[in-house]
């Protein structure tokens, strides 16, 4: 181990093609950048929670940085080692062998993640068998056993030898959770982990994330599109929000800058369509269109303007860079973070805007 | 409140499996009242949408339904809607209430243009066509869709967000009565969400339409629906209106409901999960079937089912030791309340 961070994405995008139709094989392709230059430290023991609504490239971020999808430019390092230049059997300082296992992850659906013909036990073993071979059955059986009643799966025989469909959901989800502790891994990718338990069981699980992490040490990306539960997360256990619209990480700070002092209207708008139990209705969308533009033709200047109340002449020209907030310094990819900025001489492209009011349509 | 259009009796609903006969739906009496946004809240698996096709006599075979479901039009003759036949069925859904559920994807015909889906309910229901194409016109512009775009697209062309808001245009084109959606908007991301809920309130106002919206998903509730009803293990155990459920709800389970759900405006080690599981289909619980969970069960609760009392007008719950729940079970609502007094 060295003091670099767990995983470090630097200016890393990634781009995807669409294959040419069949009508029309020699088109030019679509090229979807899903992720857009971004840079993103993940230490320690940190939780770094990601959220946005789907097809703002999240998961994809996620994927590149524990290691499974190339970055079409930029980089991605597990404490200082390319992993990309490992991957491919560079002489590294630190092997693919050791890096594989150390990044590991939980998918939304559980169902889907474990062999519906296998037997939770089976399931659970592979992972150890192929990194861990000199391990012999019966310390593998000892530390799934132990790992499955830490996690309130008791009695763990009779949980191991059930099949997946004898499994609820919440059960289902907390055998997954074992299966990537197994390694003792540095993080978990956790890509909508909870989103498919009921709002009752969220609480319980990511408690038990909580609780793991606190016992093994390890870092989560934690990605979401539920603003209340990235806070929950985030704020037991001191972690960062990460904001993304359209490849871009718009936003990211702590759980006081993101959620009691949001700079970006997009963040805004997301804590907007958050329901809270007690509290007064909130009126009308901050948006101005629902609807998410057509990622292979992304608008020109900032990517949220078509949608944001507040866009200006000058964001249809400029896509803002990183600006630290006049207040509190944490980072925002828009314009109004800086109270002094040549925006607010420029003048609103439409009469809805500023005063964040009705929802125009597709048709605007 | 309004009159009842709805007046659900001794509902059960039953399928017979290997494992032994599951009751899904357990003895429910419910109004539904006109013009109103009904809320039904409860766990996966609570029996919620079985009470849903239950309201439309929709349980699909093996499951049996018994009891009563009466539906009182406006003008006309109350309908006793479980003992329709598959004609009159097919005329009253639809016309009289619409459906809507989880999952827009699955709702639409993928090899059809979303044109021809208005056009075929339109014929189907022997409604003149030009004047109904113009309806689904008007219907999709207030769901803020293009209607010459969405009208020609096939539904892979729309988004998840944009499928589920012409779903919602086809299900008023006939005007009906009631619309009786089921987890409408599981599947969408949180921004698209509310504002669907804010398009539903707009279209309420306009149509007069009843709503009974189902979901495990209870702050979107409180943010739209006039009243809620709890369901738990197949049993409604409460049912009042969203500010009584908030700040005066008199079941545990109801309490440790509101103090499970994550949000933004509480501190987060005042949320707790619910201590247990939830109980199986097939096992029959003698007694209250909470009480397994339950930080207040005695002796009593294991033996006696809690009959459903009154607590105020239009307020339900079915508990021995409401009186005790507040200390037992608190809730945010308890400080709030008092603040504001």
């Amino acid at each position: 181990m060295n003091n670099e961070p767990v995983v470090s994405l630097e200016n890393a995008t990634v781009e995807f093609e669409t294959e040419g139709s069949l009508l029309n094989p020699f088109g030019e392709p679509d090229v979807v950048r899903a992720v857009n230059d971004v840079s993103l430290e993940i230490g320690d023991r940190e939780i770094v929670t990601l959220i946005g609504e789907s097809g703002c490239g999240k998961s994809t971020l996620g994927r590149t940085a524990i290691g499974v999808q190339k970055p079409t430019a930029g980089s991605v390092s597990y404490r200082g080692q390319d992993i990309w230049e490992a991957r491919t059997g560079g002489d590294t300082e630190i092997s693919y062998s050791e890096i594989r296992p150390a990044l590991q992850m939980i998918h939304q659906d559980p169902g889907s993640a474990l062999n519906p013909n296998q037997r939770i036990v089976t399931s659970l073993s592979l992972p150890l068998r192929r990194w861990q071979p000199e391990l012999g059955r019966p310390e593998r059986m000892e530390r799934i056993h132990a790992l499955f009643e830490r996690v309130g799966m008791q009695p763990a025989e009779d949980f191991l030898n059930r099949y997946p469909h004898q499994l609820s959901g919440g059960e289902k989800q907390r055998a997954v959770l074992v299966r990537s502790l197994l390694l003792n891994p540095d993080l978990i990718l956790a890509d909508e982990a909870i989103s498919a338990l009921d709002v009752s069981l969220r609480v319980e699980m990511m408690d038990l994330m909580l609780e793991l992490q606190e016992l093994f040490d390890t870092s989560y990306l934690f990605i979401s599109h539920d603003l209340s539960n990235a806070r929950y997360i985030a704020e037991k256990s001191d972690g960062r929000i990460a904001v993304m619209y359209l490849g871009r990480i718009v936003e990211v700070g702590t759980v006081d800058e993101i959620i009691d002092n949001p700079q970006h209207p997009y963040t805004k708008a997301l804590r907007w369509a958050t329901p809270n139990l007690y509290g007064d209705d909130d009126g009308q969308p901050p948006i101005r269109t629902i609807d998410v533009p057509d990622p292979t033709a992304l608008p020109v200047g900032c990517n949220f303007h078509p949608r944001c109340p507040n866009a200006r002449e000058l964001c249809e020209e400029r896509s803002p860079p990183e600006i630290a907030a006049s207040d509190d310094g944490h980072p925002c990819r828009c314009f109004r973070a800086d109270e002094e900025h040549e925006y607010w001489d420029s003048s609103p492209v439409s009469k809805d805007s500023d005063d964040a009011v009705a929802v125009g349509g597709d048709q605007q | 409140m309004s009159d009842p259009i709805f007046e659900v009796r001794n509902l059960d609903v039953s399928f017979a499996g290997s494992r032994g006969t599951s009751r899904v739906v357990r003895d429910v009496d419910l109004d539904v009242y006109r013009e109103e946004t009904l809320g039904i809240v409860g766990e996966s698996g609570s029996g919620k949408s079985m009470l849903a096709s239950a309201l439309l006599n929709a349980v699909v075979e093996p499951g049996t339904t018994t009891g009563s479901v009466t539906y009182r039009p406006p003008d006309g003759p109350a309908v006793s809607v479980l003992e329709l036949s598959e004609q009159e069925l097919r005329r009253f859904r639809w016309e009289e209430i619409a459906m809507v559920f989880q999952g827009a994807m699955s709702s639409f015909n993928p090899v059809m243009r979303i044109r021809r889906h208005f056009r075929e309910t339109l014929q189907d229901h022997n409604r003149n066509i030009e004047a109904g194409l113009e309806r689904a016109e008007s219907l999709l512009e207030s769901v803020y869709l293009d209607p010459d775009r969405v009208l020609d697209a096939y539904p892979h062309e729309l988004s998840g967000g944009m499928k589920q808001r012409a779903l919602i245009a086809l299900s008023l084109l006939l005007e009906p009565q009631v619309i009786v959606m089921d987890e409408p908007t599981a599947a969408l991301d949180l921004l698209m969400q509310r504002s669907i809920v804010s398009l539903l309130e707009e279209l309420q106002a306009t149509h007069d339409l009843t709503i009974v919206f189902i979901t495990h998903d209870l702050p979107l509730l409180t943010k739209l629906a006039d009243r809620l009803t709890v369901m738990y293990a197949f049993q409604l155990i409460e049912t009042a209106t969203v500010d009584t459920i908030l700040y005066d709800a008199a079941h545990p389970y109801t309490r440790a409901l509101l103090s499970a759900t994550p949000d933004l405006d509480v501190a987060v080690d005042e949320m707790h999960a619910i201590d247990g599981t939830k109980p199986d289909p097939v096992e029959a619980i003698a007694g209250c079937s909470y009480h397994p969970r339950c930080p207040l069960a005695d002796e009593q609760c294991v033996r006696t089912e809690p009959p459903s009392t009154n607590h105020s007008e239009h307020h339900t719950a079915s508990c021995f030791h409401h009186e005790r729940a507040p200390a037992a079970v608190p809730i945010r609502g308890d400080d709030l309340e008092e603040a504001d007094r």
